[in-house]
């Protein structure tokens, strides 16, 4: 037999399965029912899981391309700095961290085509427990327990196998994220852990460290000259003549400024 | 008939579609046999994406019964045995 009619025969066979316990065939649509409205609940759980999920992956992903901006910005930073070394271990860094980023996209991803199947899927089955709500209600109503019986075999296998696939799929999208949930995990303990921060963030304060070295050093550099062209131009003097009154000689900087002072005070006198 | 793909709900598919349905299903067969997994995977993309070209989705609200039950479409072979096991696959 070909596998699509196995397939066919076995999953009907195994959705009816649940439904022929009841003595009372009406009894039968009340426990149909009920099972209806747990399957319900438990898809609308499923989307909720996946939900959580997605939006986890969707957390991970931002901190670590946020980690990749940085370590970018870094990298052109230090190549204005004239630093090409600094450049290299940032963009190393920051290629090394694209394939985290890309396996957190494919899952992120893959868990929204199971949000939106399983959210389809629950939309179908609300629209047929409403269905077979109503026509519960008219089988009970109308017919005599021998017709009934047709009637509800007819509308209680079409739902059965509707849950018994929605059941399906529920179950594979939590065996999914679960496992999902235990990569994130792994991630989230990494990060805390600091393991991960070799590769991410431990790296970046280096490179930081060594960036803000880099620009320390212009300012001394900076203010060095603008000291050096204080002293030796035009600025100094009136710097110097400001504080030259409240305290000739008391103080290291007035000393200073008295030697540098002699030859400029005859001028002022 | 009515076909029910796992996962994505039921179509109407003209009957005259049923040899040519055959013949795709009679390739994944074929696959599942050799344990070749990549054609069985090819098998199942192709048998499901004719009867999604061919069919008409049927109403939401509809309790018919399906004639012919196919595979989720990211079913591996094991998947597949699985399905084709007597117990444990449908929940509840």
């Amino acid at each position: 037999m070909s596998v699509v009619k196995r397939v066919s025969m076995i999953f009907k066979a195994k959705a009816n399965k649940a439904l022929d316990r009841m003595e009372d065939p009406r009894e039968t649509l009340d426990y149909s029912y009920q099972r209806q409205l747990e399957m319900l609940t438990q898809v609308r759980r499923g989307v909720a899981d996946v939900a959580t999920s997605r939006k986890r992956v969707e957390l991970q992903m931002n901190t670590l391309q946020q980690q990749q901006d940085k370590l970018d910005r870094q990298a052109r930073q230090a190549l204005g700095g004239g630093r090409e070394d600094l450049a290299r271990e940032a963009l190393t860094r920051k290629s090394a961290l694209q394939g985290q980023i890309s396996d957190l996209q494919t899952q992120y991803q893959s868990l929204q085509a199971d949000e939106e199947k399983l959210t389809a899927a629950s939309q179908r089955l609300q629209a047929k427990v409403e269905a077979f709500r109503t026509q519960k209600e008219t089988i009970k109503a109308t017919y005599t327990a021998a017709e009934a019986q047709t009637r509800i075999g007819e509308a209680v296998s079409g739902i059965s196998e509707e849950m018994g696939d929605v059941g399906m799929a529920v179950q594979r999208a939590q065996d999914k994220t679960a496992q999902m949930q235990a990569r994130a995990g792994a991630i989230d303990e990494l990060m805390a852990s600091g393991a991960l921060d070799d590769v991410t963030a431990q790296p970046n304060d280096d490179i930081q460290r060594e960036l803000d070295q880099m620009g320390g050093g212009h300012d001394v550099d900076r203010e060095l000259a603008q000291m050096k062209a204080e002293i030796g131009g035009g600025e100094a003097p009136r710097e110097i003549e400001g504080s030259a009154p409240g305290a000739p000689g008391t103080t290291s900087n007035g000393q200073a400024g008295q030697a540098a002072d002699q030859p400029q005070t005859g001028d002022g006198a | 008939m009515i076909v029910r793909i796992l996962g994505e709900g039921q179509l109407t598919v003209d009957d005259a579609l049923s040899t040519e349905l055959n013949e795709l299903d009679a390739k994944l067969q074929a696959a599942l046999n050799a344990g070749d997994e990549k054609a069985f995977r090819r098998a199942l993309a192709g048998l499901l994406s004719r009867v999604r070209a061919a069919g008409t989705p049927i109403a939401a609200d509809s309790l018919e019964a399906s004639d012919v039950i196919l595979p989720y479409s990211e079913a591996s072979m094991d998947d597949v045995r699985a399905l084709l096991t007597d117990d444990g696959l449908i929940p509840g």
